[in-house]
């Protein structure tokens, strides 16, 4: 699956696509192919504080519980609603199924991340 | 999982690999000054029947004939005596915890039949497989309640249960978790509503409470529940006596309910092993600490049974793990299985119904004496109820011992403004005639005179 060229990633496996402020956040096709089915997403709350490179919340699949990790500094504004009834839609869609949306403390911290072409340098080096 | 040792042969080549001459060889670099160069001093081995012969003698001191009022977390109730011969079969007593669901349906089943009945008589969506006490439980609970809302702060009643407070207390010292103690009424021993609601605030993650409380008054949960969720807190209600609830309407309005199951058919055996539980409400599901069995359909579409949502136990994910509780009480759990099987929902109430009519009875006949006054009458009450007396507990409590009746638990060890207070218990095991007796013997002083 291809990797948006317009999104930033870490090395956590975390997408983020910004607008304006407001930046969307995902996890992506190699995290959610690792992981397996998903079957559960547990979210923050609308107000919430994410801190950069700390948890926001986790997935679970039927292996295993992986920790959310926040690409950016900021606030929730929004969280997928969606996802409590429907967590699989991360397994069908990744790169379209945001997670939680953040406003942007800083939104110049949205070019620091990886872009598609070093994340995919990233995964192949981890994959080797 | 085996433990295979090794056999002499196998140590001579291991030894041979590393190049040692022995085993002593191995601790060659530890000071000599530092080691045992004797046997220990301990006793000769024994023959089998010299061991018989000791432990009889041993068990001989141990008091017998004694009636006892004595309860406050620990119940004397009769065990029928299927349970002990059926917990001794080796497909029970040895199993080991079971991740492997292959080779463990029958004690996944009977775990699963444990939680399912657990939660149908505390009016909650989920039980786990067990957890280690009553106190821990309640620990484990608050916990549960701490990660459920990510708020941080406790408030107890101070009719909890002395002990599972202090448990509770090892839990909060080291999460740093502040809590508050909600006193009581002095007329009713319920929770003192007006202070409860004065102490839960936005950042009360969870509310405890007793029920029936420690000075065996039930608790008007549905008041509290109120109270408590107003503010956006968890209700947990803890339950000592499990055999309550074959009679008291369950908890429903709680979020969390720990409970001590010891009382459905575990021995009293000098303070444990007993059986704790944790029931909620399924949106909190996936905080329970401790193992949970889920049923299932196999591959041939027959009823099988598996561990649940292990992704969140310690085996899986370790320093993120909901708990350290590991392998649970199964065993004790199955006692409580096979009690509540035996004894049927009717048998349940019809158990309740007795140790109701006989604390009833009870408290009647010795608060009747002079100088004999039952505290805490304006509410009601279980099996389980408080007097006090103008003479200290010290003062009677030999004249009870000589009748062979162990009297009522001093409560001034842990509430010092009860003066003279006891809590009593009386259970469908104890004899009229042995309540006749207490009162008798408590009024003693007073009849001389």
């Amino acid at each position: 699956m291809a990797y948006p060229a317009n999104y930033r990633y870490t090395r956590e496996h975390e997408w983020i696509e910004l607008d304006g402020s407001i930046g969307s956040i995902g996890i992506t096709d190699y995290a959610q192919n690792s992981l397996g089915d998903i079957v559960y997403v547990d979210l923050p709350k609308v107000g919430d504080a994410v801190t950069a490179n700390a948890t926001f919340g986790s997935v679970e699949s039927v292996k295993a519980v992986s920790d959310l990790y926040s690409p950016v500094t900021g606030t929730v504004t929004a969280i997928n609603e969606e996802l409590k009834s429907a967590p699989d839609k991360i397994n069908e869609k990744p790169h379209e199924t945001w997670i939680i949306k953040v406003k942007l403390a800083n939104p110049a911290e949205f070019n620091g991340l990886l872009d598609a072409s070093a994340y995919e340098a990233f995964i192949a080096e981890e994959t080797k | 999982m085996r433990y295979l040792p090794k056999s002499p042969a196998e140590r001579e080549r291991m030894l041979a690999e590393i190049g040692a001459a022995s085993i002593d060889d191995l601790f060659a670099v530890i000071p000599a000054k530092h080691c045992l160069n004797r046997d220990l001093a301990v006793p000769r081995a024994h023959a089998e029947s010299e061991i018989i012969d000791y432990f009889r003698a041993a068990g001989a001191k141990n008091s017998t004939g004694y009636a006892s009022f004595l309860g406050a977390g620990a119940y004397r109730h009769y065990r029928p005596a299927i349970i002990d011969s059926l917990v001794q079969r080796g497909e029970f007593l040895t199993s080991y915890t079971p991740y492997q669901a292959e080779i463990s349906q029958g004690t996944l089943q009977a775990i699963f039949e444990f939680q399912t009945m657990i939660a149908e008589l505390t009016g909650m969506d989920v039980a786990n497989a067990s957890m280690y006490d009553g106190s821990t439980g309640a620990a484990e609970a608050v916990m549960m309640a701490v990660r459920a809302t990510g708020r941080h702060q406790a408030v107890v009643a101070a009719t909890v249960h002395p002990e599972y407070r202090e448990v509770l207390g090892t839990y909060t010292k080291y999460q740093g978790l502040p809590s508050t103690l909600v006193g009581y009424d002095r007329k009713t021993g319920r929770i003192d509503l007006t202070t409860l609601a004065a102490s839960v605030t936005d950042e009360t993650a969870a509310v405890l409470v007793q029920s029936p409380n420690f000075f065996g008054v039930i608790e008007d949960i549905p008041a509290i529940a109120e109270v408590v969720h107003a503010k956006g807190a968890l209700l947990i209600v803890s339950i000592a006596e499990a055999v309550s609830l074959g009679i008291v309407r369950p908890p429903v309005e709680a979020d969390i309910v720990s409970m001590e199951a010891q009382s459905f058919g575990v021995a009293l055996s000098y303070g444990g092993p007993f059986c704790g539980v944790i029931a909620a409400k399924e949106q909190f599901v996936r905080q329970m600490p401790g193992r949970l069995v889920g049923q299932t359909v196999d591959s041939s579409g027959y009823r099988g049974f598996v561990l649940t949502l292990s992704t969140r136990e310690q085996h899986i994910r370790r320093e993120k793990a909901t708990s350290n509780i590991c392998t649970n009480q199964a065993l004790v759990a199955l006692m409580a299985t096979i009690f509540l099987s035996v004894y049927g929902k009717e048998g349940i109430r019809e158990l309740a119904e007795h140790n109701l009519a006989k604390a009833s009875y009870a408290a009647k006949t010795l608060s009747a004496k002079p100088g004999i006054t039952q505290l805490f009458t304006g509410a009601p009450r279980f099996n389980e109820f408080v007097l006090q007396t103008e003479e200290s507990p010290a003062q009677w409590s030999q004249r009870l011992l000589d009748a062979k009746i162990v009297g009522g638990i001093d409560l001034s060890r842990w509430y010092p403004e009860l003066r003279n207070c006891t809590l009593w218990c009386a259970t469908e095991i104890m004899p009229r005639a042995q309540i006749d007796a207490a009162a008798k013997a408590l009024a003693a002083k007073l009849v001389k005179a």
